[in-house]
């Protein structure tokens, strides 16, 4: 290099320094970018899933009252009016028809389920009292929980006059503002818009009390108005009083992982639409893999070069391609309408699935039965022994744990997969665990799209950890395939 | 002779003829190269002349290419490679801190055992080195850096009215001229080649011969090659390495004719190789 | 009945299986010289009573439900017995059984073929019928998209106009991060930052769709409201830009780890050569690298597109389904893999011009998807061959 060119080129060495910084910057943005979706997807699905794992039940003593359960005739027993009638003796000030219709709103109306199971499987407990764990509404659980709003309690301050005329109420003290919440003497007060002047609303009816003094009432404050949640004021009085009561116990939802679909967010589960799913991927799997394994031996084996064999070639990477819906379109035409199948079932999504996972399987087990080295093929033939002897006396096993790898990785991608069971039916509100191919089902990612859509706060939470389970069973899958991978490497 | 005192101890038995006259322009002292645990070079020094061929010559696997590839720190490309020793270029140690890799090998050019045009046409393949060292200010400037260049490299004739047309069409010979070409636009002062003439037929090989013995009237050449007529052809100087090791050093002649050392003679008439 | 004529196939295979095997087994003891061992005997026998019986199965249960299953048993077992009356020293029944294997497999892969044919024979005989209802001109150039309106209007452009909408935010958010995750992946990580990455993006890729949907209905689109609002922009709750965002990360993991395949593909002496001259890393990737991998990156990004029109749940879930022609990606639009969805989920019976414009939708959903897939797929095995 002459000195000038040496000059020049010394010149521009920074500015070259700089451009290559910042493109490695560029690269470590863009991953950076990618990484922080993927953990704000992952953190965010998780923390919204979080309210559907554990539930809040009333624990409460039961009276089995045999009057309402027939000793002969458990199974047809009034189970939910048992546990009503102990629900409402919790609150005994709760008087009125309509209070006791809002209370009893507040547990499941599948409330009994669980005094249900244990008198039918102990029949001597009727006529005993039993302590047992009652299911809460959605929306009671989600205030106890306070997701649907913050609670605030504040002691009162000072001493607190309770005057009765009647049936009214009038309250006076500090920090009796128009609206506020009391809670003294065993009741419960919404002071009225007008103030003090005016009789207090009665929330629960109080024991007898002239002057309650300081320390001894509270005043209660929701953040969210009462018009901006489902449970109105009364019922969250009544949540708290029986909070006070330590009648709720947080306990793990089994019935999120035991039930199938239900309209009530408190009894939806997922068992349901995993059993269909696994319906659908066996299915699949015992269509695709035996004919993905026989299509790609013949092409990567036996397939003369010609014409025929090249079309099948392009066809099938084409056909891997193809978005998943379309297949949804060549179920609903070929199978539901021209073969008549039925809709919703299992066996006709597994049909689907299995013929949109073939050519990935093909595609995986062609490269798996390609990396087993031809001197195999050879020594084989090499000893007299057939061509096919050959490939299925020693390549296909050398091959499988490939074609296994492959295979998995395309189940896992099956499961999740949604669009082409819409079109075929499975969107159908199932209740019953399906217990064939060809009974009603759904699967989870449907299950998920379903609830996705309900508008219940507490279908949200259930939601998410469907979604949960779903990618934790993909996840279970890809680690199976990645050791499958691992174990069965071999360097030739 | 002004090297210093180690080289002779260490090196060879006879130092070329020509040093006499020159000052090296390539200085290597105890330089080992490792590739992770195995230990490719091991202390080698040697002094290279100015405007004249060195020829690297020796059996499979002893360590030749890769001297070469440390002299323009090619090896920093291998994440395992670990060069130690010193190696000097115009008496500045290239392995230092305050050296830059970049202009170090504008410096140093390279010419590699397979032709490697760009999949670009002639003229970029040629325009490449000083279009990114910004050494063109204009486009008469590169497209003068362009011709000439071609022209050294002997390949301008026959490529002169497809200067657009892509540099991978090229007949293997050509190729290699044309990377030839590519590394001499930058002006470098040293070229590497990295027996260039494996891939090409007698032809051309006999091609780039001519344009190496042209060349060496500018540039420091340094050549390793599987075949030792080439090496005996092109070269004034000749180093024959074994097991990393420098065995010897000299004037071509001498060392085809008269070797000192018995293992140089062992390869030379073929008892191993 | 099914169950029970499957059952007794079953029985009947393993049976002639045995038989056949039997005779072999007692002919070679009887030291004749036989051409196939027993085993292929038996297995010549099993698999063509399984085939015929299966076949004539097929064949009769429509017509002649009744019969078909004793049909079926009694020429399954005529089969086998034609078999079994061969088995000899000179008769080759291995080659006889390979040759019947070999079919099988060769009609394995043509179920490949089928299904290509399935989807276009399904989708193209719908569309025939929607457009003996609906004139292809109306449908092609129409403006207006209200297949529950009264009459029903079937224009097609604001789904096409939707889709292309969706499908370039997408591209705008994917092509960037997917290429530059891709370089950084091959040319610049370390080992240890390329097994921390790589599982990312194969997570990325790993996630179902309608997740991603979930996602991008209650979160990305509440987020995108309220900055909008924060910025006084009127952001729909269903505006594009969620869709297409949440799509383009789906496809950040497809371009990423196609072009980190053809990246990886350039020859390592392109590389060194460039080295060679003194350029940097940067300069080797922008300038020679890239240009040499431009067909197999080409290819990923078509291939991405692709993916992004046919995508379905993600749009299912956070676009709209008002059929609005607008540019805006603020505003609400619809895709046509939307329409198909809403047109085809619930009950419908095959006659209403409704049900058949999804599949119209379907078929040009397959013929844009099919060309782009062809193109892409030629173009990235024109570029392995190069430096094959």
């Amino acid at each position: 290099m002459t000195e000038k060119q040496r000059k020049v080129q010394a010149g521009n060495i920074a500015r070259r320094y700089a451009a290559e910084k910042r493109f490695r910057l560029y690269g470590v943005a863009a991953l950076t970018v990618t990484t922080a979706f993927l953990a704000v997807l992952l953190v965010d699905i998780v923390w919204r899933s979080l309210p559907a794992y554990l539930q809040y039940n009333a624990v409460m003593t039961v009276t089995v009252d045999a009057s309402k359960i027939d000793p002969a005739k458990p199974a047809a027993g009034d189970f939910e009016g048992v546990v009503k009638a102990a629900w409402r003796e919790q609150l005994p000030s709760v008087e009125s028809r309509a209070d006791r219709r809002l209370l009893n709103s507040l547990l499941s109306n599948a409330g009994g389920s669980e005094l249900r199971r244990q008198v039918l499987a102990d029949p001597s407990l009727i006529g005993k009292e039993v302590s047992v764990p009652v299911m809460l509404s959605d929306d009671a659980d989600l205030y106890l929980k306070g997701v649907v709003t913050g609670v605030a309690r504040a002691t009162g301050d000072g001493p607190l006059q309770i005057r009765a005329e009647g049936e009214n109420y009038f309250l006076s003290g500090r920090g009796i503002d128009p609206g506020a919440i009391v809670l003294a003497a065993g009741g419960a007060f919404k002071i009225a818009p007008e103030g003090s002047s005016a009789p207090a609303e009665v929330i629960a009816a109080p024991g007898p009390a002239a002057e309650v003094p300081a320390g001894q009432w509270q005043l209660l404050s929701f953040d969210t108005p009462e018009t901006g949640r489902k449970i109105g004021d009364r019922q969250a009085v009544w949540l708290e009083m029986l909070r006070d009561k330590n009648v709720f116990e947080r306990q793990v939802a089994w019935n999120f992982f035991l039930n199938g679909d239900s309209r009530e967010a408190e009894q939806a589960g997922i068992l349901g639409s995993i059993v269909g799913s696994l319906m659908v991927v066996f299915v699949t799997v015992a269509l695709s893999l035996p004919v993905g394994v026989a299509a790609a031996i013949y092409l990567e084996e036996f397939a003369p070069k010609n014409r025929l064999t090249e079309l099948i070639e392009v066809n099938i990477n084409n056909l891997a391609a193809v978005p998943s819906i379309i297949f949804g379109l060549l179920g609903l035409a070929v199978f539901l309408s021209f073969f008549g199948m039925p809709r919703s079932v299992p066996l006709v999504g597994g049909l689907v699935i299995a013929l949109m996972s073939l050519p990935t399987i093909i595609i995986a087990s062609r490269a798996a039965v390609r990396a087993v080295p031809p001197s195999i093929r050879e020594a084989a033939l090499g000893i007299g022994a057939s061509h096919q002897q050959a490939v299925f006396h020693h390549v296909l096993p050398l091959a499988m744990p490939g074609i296994m790898t492959g295979t998995i990785l395309a189940l896992a991608s099956a499961i999740g997969e949604t669009a082409p069971l819409l079109l075929i039916g499975m969107v159908a509100f199932i209740v019953d665990i399906p217990s064939g191919f060809l009974d009603s089902a759904t699967v989870l990612p449907v299950q998920i799209y379903l609830w996705s859509d309900l508008p219940e706060k507490a279908f949200e939470a259930r939601t998410a950890a469907a979604i949960v389970v779903l990618l934790v069973i993909m996840m279970v899958l890809n680690a199976l395939a990645i050791y499958l991978r691992k174990r069965f490497e071999r360097r030739w | 002779m002004n090297a210093p005192a180690t080289f002779k101890a260490i090196v060879t038995p006879a130092s070329p003829r020509i040093m006499a006259e020159r000052q090296p322009k390539i200085v290597a002292r105890d330089v080992d190269v490792f590739y992770g645990d195995k230990h490719a070079i091991k202390k080698l020094s040697i002094d290279i002349p100015d405007r004249a061929v060195s020829a690297f010559i020796g059996p499979s696997g002893c360590g030749k290419s890769t001297f070469l590839r440390a002299i323009n720190r090619m090896n920093d490309t291998i994440p395992s490679c670990r060069v130690a020793g010193n190696i000097t270029v115009d008496g500045r140690d290239i392995y230092d801190r305050d050296i830059d890799v970049v202009q170090l090998r504008a410096n140093v050019g390279m010419v590699f055992q397979k032709p490697n045009p760009f999949p670009k046409s002639i003229f970029e393949n040629v325009a490449y080195g000083p279009r990114i060292h910004g050494l063109a200010g204009n486009k008469t400037d590169l497209e003068e850096i362009v011709v000439s260049s071609l022209k050294k490299a002997g390949l301008f004739e026959e490529v002169k009215d497809r200067l657009q047309h892509p540099g991978t069409g090229l007949s293997g010979g050509q190729q290699q001229r044309l990377c030839i070409a590519r590394a001499i636009a930058v002006n470098p002062e040293v070229i590497l080649m990295d027996e260039p003439c494996s891939a090409l037929d007698p032809i051309a090989t006999a091609r780039i011969e001519e344009l190496i013995d042209e060349l060496r009237q500018n540039y420091c050449i340094v050549i390793v090659t599987h075949s030792m007529q080439q090496a005996a052809r092109v070269s004034q100087l000749t180093a024959f390495f074994h097991l990393g090791t420098l065995v010897e050093f000299g004037d071509t002649d001498e060392v085809f004719t008269a070797p000192q050392e018995k293992r140089t003679q062992d390869y030379i008439t073929g008892r191993f190789g | 009945m099914n169950t029970i004529f499957f059952v007794l196939l079953c029985l009947l295979v393993l049976a002639t299986f045995m038989l056949g095997r039997q005779r072999a087994v007692s002919m070679r003891n009887g030291s004749a010289l036989l051409h196939s061992l027993p085993n292929y005997h038996g297995m010549l026998l099993g698999i063509s009573a399984l085939l015929v019986g299966l076949f004539v199965f097929v064949a009769l249960a429509a017509p002649f439900p009744v019969i078909a299953p004793w049909a079926a048993l009694a020429a399954a077992a005529a089969a086998a017995y034609a078999f079994f009356t061969r088995i000899g020293p000179d008769f080759r029944a291995r080659n006889v059984f390979e040759r019947i294997t070999l079919a099988i497999l060769l009609a394995c892969s043509g179920i490949a073929i089928l299904t290509t044919i399935g989807i276009i024979l399904s989708v193209l005989f719908e569309t025939g019928r929607f457009f003996a209802e609906v004139s292809p001109l109306e449908f092609f150039t129409g403006f207006q998209w209200s297949p529950t309106g009264s009459p029903p209007v079937f224009g097609f452009i604001p789904l096409l106009a939707g889709t292309l909408l969706i499908t370039f935010i997408a591209m705008c958010v994917a092509g960037p991060l997917g290429l530059l995750a891709a370089i950084y992946m091959a040319e610049y990580a370390t080992p240890t930052v390329r097994a921390i990455f790589k599982p990312v993006l194969e997570m990325l890729t790993g996630i179902p769709t309608v997740v991603l949907g979930f996602f991008a209905a209650l979160t990305v689109a509440p987020f995108l409201r309220t900055s909008g609002q924060f910025l006084g922009l009127q952001v729909s709750a269903e505006s594009a830009l969620a869709a297409g965002i949440v799509i383009g990360m789906l496809l950040i993991p497809v371009i990423s780890s196609l072009s980190d395949d053809v990246i990886n593909a350039v020859p390592q002496s392109m590389r060194d050569g460039s080295y060679a001259m003194g350029a940097t890393k940067s300069e080797t990737i922008k300038r020679v690298i890239l240009p040499a991998a431009l067909p197999g990156i080409v290819s990923a990004f078509i291939l991405a597109i692709s993916r992004a029109l046919g995508e379905t749940m993600i749009v299912v879930m956070a676009a709209g389904l008002a059929a609005n022609l607008t540019a805006n990606p603020l505003e609400s639009v619809t895709t046509m893999t939307v329409q198909i969805a809403m047109l085809l989920v619930g009950d419908h019976e095959f006659d209403s011009a409704k049900t058949l414009a999804a599949f119209a939708l379907g078929f040009v959903l397959f013929i844009f998807t099919l060309g782009l897939n062809f193109v892409a797929l030629r173009l990235v095995q024109k570029y392995k061959e190069q430096y094959d």
